[in-house]
């Protein structure tokens, strides 16, 4: 006990609260969360109201699966440009091999997941083992990924209307209702798989290496940290939830369309990014990405709400995405000087 | 058993290529003894220190640790035959707090083993214990981020953790660089602890002052070679080294 109050004597206590809650990652973008939140509600009070909001966490979950895995793996300093077609390929994929009759449903679902874990696989050994930038190599698997999907199926979606009645959907897709909000199955996936991240991330050794190969991957190597098989595994990850993302997508679309997830990467990034998540790899935040998702789906959501073009939606986020660069580079300055 | 030198390399050769990085080394560290390693940019020492730590493979030559042959293939090699090199970018993580650089890929670990789950509690009062025990005079949580300690308290926390995890050798590279007056007392003063509580050190640093306060005996490296393993700051003035390192001492 006597650790924990001797360094709070250090610094006069009520400053301390307000300079540790600032300089928390996720201060800025919680800040600009409730922001939007008051003001969309404001212009237009339907915003906040329970089915816009159920509407809105439903569509969120997708783009939000592949942020959680990107975090992790930008946090260990790569990034993923495939995860969009790993979004549209894995689908495709499954509902070929159900379609065709060649698998039961459960098992393509799995297959469908072992070819995006081999993807990831292959895009991390090019990244570590040929010391190939990650920018290269999974732009190079974007393009593999997606015109493979395309080629597969001629360019035409696979129907997936026949899943409705098997059990793996609903528990994918299935809904119910909590009071009058009606509550996919996608999203308790979200939050599952969003606590799993947090703690793994800051609670387990896994985590701890994680951040120490994208903050200082010399002094990592030399701690015994096995850097390059951690960056294998979280490219792994991140094309393993892209393929769920996409599975979930093609169910509740009733299409596994080999276009889909186009541009998504980019989307996902900025996710991660405005909530907190450093480019360049060492500090990453579960937290933050949880909130960047909810910002730019609500904003989406929000902007056509108060009667915005929707056509201007990307005005708004790439102005958020500077505006919030500004903000962390601005705390990080003063965060250095500082001490 | 005490006679028996705690490291011996013997005979080692490294070519980078066509480079002759290393040629016919042999360099011997007794128990409780710091060593500090002199040379000119480019004589090999950092390519001897390397090799010792299982960073770079080498050609040929054997190294034997207590008597016994070792391989060192990896650093992990070198971490379990007790060898803790701390360099001067690389030896910690400035985003991770102080408990968490201590305990890198060594980290402790509650409830079962394959979740992994860090036992942070633990991790913090050892980190904090030690913090108190190598003197950082400050009062500095384990959980501060490394990021915010200066340069001596850095060097300070990779020390300790050598010392904690019962190196018997730690390799010092440039320990003292970018440091100031009182940091760098501080620097030699952690080097003599680590001795009297019978750690090895190796110490490499291009201030021969500051060499010259704490060690025991000097090699020199010119050329890829030893060309003196036996100089001692109590016979040898700071100008014979010199001469030594820049080979001098030859052409009178």
């Amino acid at each position: 006990m006597t650790d924990r109050s001797t360094p709070s004597a250090a610094h006069p206590p009520e400053l301390g609260v307000v300079k540790l809650l600032i300089a928390k990652p996720e201060f800025g973008p919680l800040v600009l969360l409730v922001l939007m939140i008051v003001v969309f509600t404001a212009i237009n009070p339907a915003f906040a109201s329970i089915t816009n909001i159920g509407n809105a966490l439903t569509f969120t979950v997708e783009l939000g699966l592949i942020a959680l895995a990107m975090t992790l793996l930008m946090t260990a300093g790569e990034f993923d440009l495939s995860v969009g077609s790993v979004f549209g390929f894995a689908p495709v994929m499954m509902w070929a091999f159900f379609n065709g009759g060649v698998l039961s449903l459960p098992l393509s679902f799995i297959v469908a997941l072992l070819i995006a874990l081999a993807i990831g696989l292959v895009s991390g050994l090019f990244v570590t083992r040929l010391g190939i930038p990650s920018f290269l190599v999974t732009l190079g698997m974007l393009l593999v990924v997606r015109g493979s999907a395309l080629w597969l199926t001629s360019g035409f979606p696979q129907r997936t209307w026949d899943a409705h009645d098997q059990w793996l959907s609903n528990v994918l897709v299935g809904d119910f209702y909590i009071g009058g909000l009606r509550v996919y199955m996608s999203l308790i996936w979200f939050i599952l798989l969003a606590v799993i991240c947090h703690y793994l991330l800051t609670r387990t050794r896994f985590g701890n290496w994680i951040q120490a190969t994208g903050g200082n991957p010399g002094a990592a190597r030399n701690r015994g940290v096995p850097t390059q098989r951690v960056k294998v595994i979280l490219f792994m990850v991140s094309a393993a939830m892209a393929a769920f993302a996409g599975i979930i997508s093609s169910i509740r679309v009733s299409a596994a369309n080999p276009n889909s997830g186009t541009g998504y990467e980019l989307e996902v990034i900025a996710m991660v990014v405005i909530g907190g998540t450093v480019l360049t790899g060492g500090r990453g935040t579960i937290v933050g990405t949880v909130l960047g998702v909810l910002i730019l789906r609500l904003m989406r959501n929000g902007i056509v709400l108060i009667g915005v073009p929707g056509l201007a939606y990307n005005i708004f986020i790439g102005a958020i995405i500077l505006g919030m660069m500004a903000l962390h580079a601005g705390l990080e300055r003063r965060h250095n000087t500082g001490t | 058993m005490t006679d028996t030198p705690l490291v011996e390399m013997r005979q080692i050769e490294k070519y980078y290529g066509r480079v002759h990085a290393l040629r016919d080394v042999n360099l011997t560290i007794r128990k409780g003894e710091i060593v500090g390693l002199l040379g000119d940019n480019g004589a090999g020492k950092s390519t001897l220190i390397k090799v010792l730590s299982g960073a770079v493979p080498y050609t040929s030559g054997e190294i034997r640790i207590k008597g016994e042959p070792r391989m060192m293939t990896s650093t992990n090699d070198a971490i379990d035959a007790g060898i803790e090199t701390i360099y001067q970018d690389s030896a910690l993580v400035p985003m991770l707090s102080i408990a968490r650089n201590l305990f890198l890929g060594r980290e402790l670990t509650k409830g079962p083993g394959f979740l992994g789950r860090l036992d942070q509690d633990r991790m913090n009062a050892v980190a904090a214990d030690l913090l108190r025990r190598v003197g950082i005079s400050k009062n500095i949580p384990p959980t501060t981020p490394i990021g915010s300690l200066s340069g001596g308290e850095r060097q300070a926390v990779a020390i300790a953790r050598a010392m904690y995890f019962d190196s018997d050798l730690i390799i010092l590279d440039e320990p003292t660089n970018n440091l100031g007056v009182a940091e760098t007392q501080g620097v030699l003063r952690f080097v003599r602890e680590a001795r009297d509580t019978g750690h090895s050190c190796i110490f490499i640093a291009h201030n021969i002052h500051h060499v010259f306060q704490v060690v025991d005996r000097m090699v020199v490296m010119r050329r890829g070679t030893v060309v003196a393993d036996d100089l001692r700051p109590a016979t040898s003035s700071i100008q014979d080294v010199e001469d030594v390192i820049t080979g001098e001492h030859l052409a009178l």
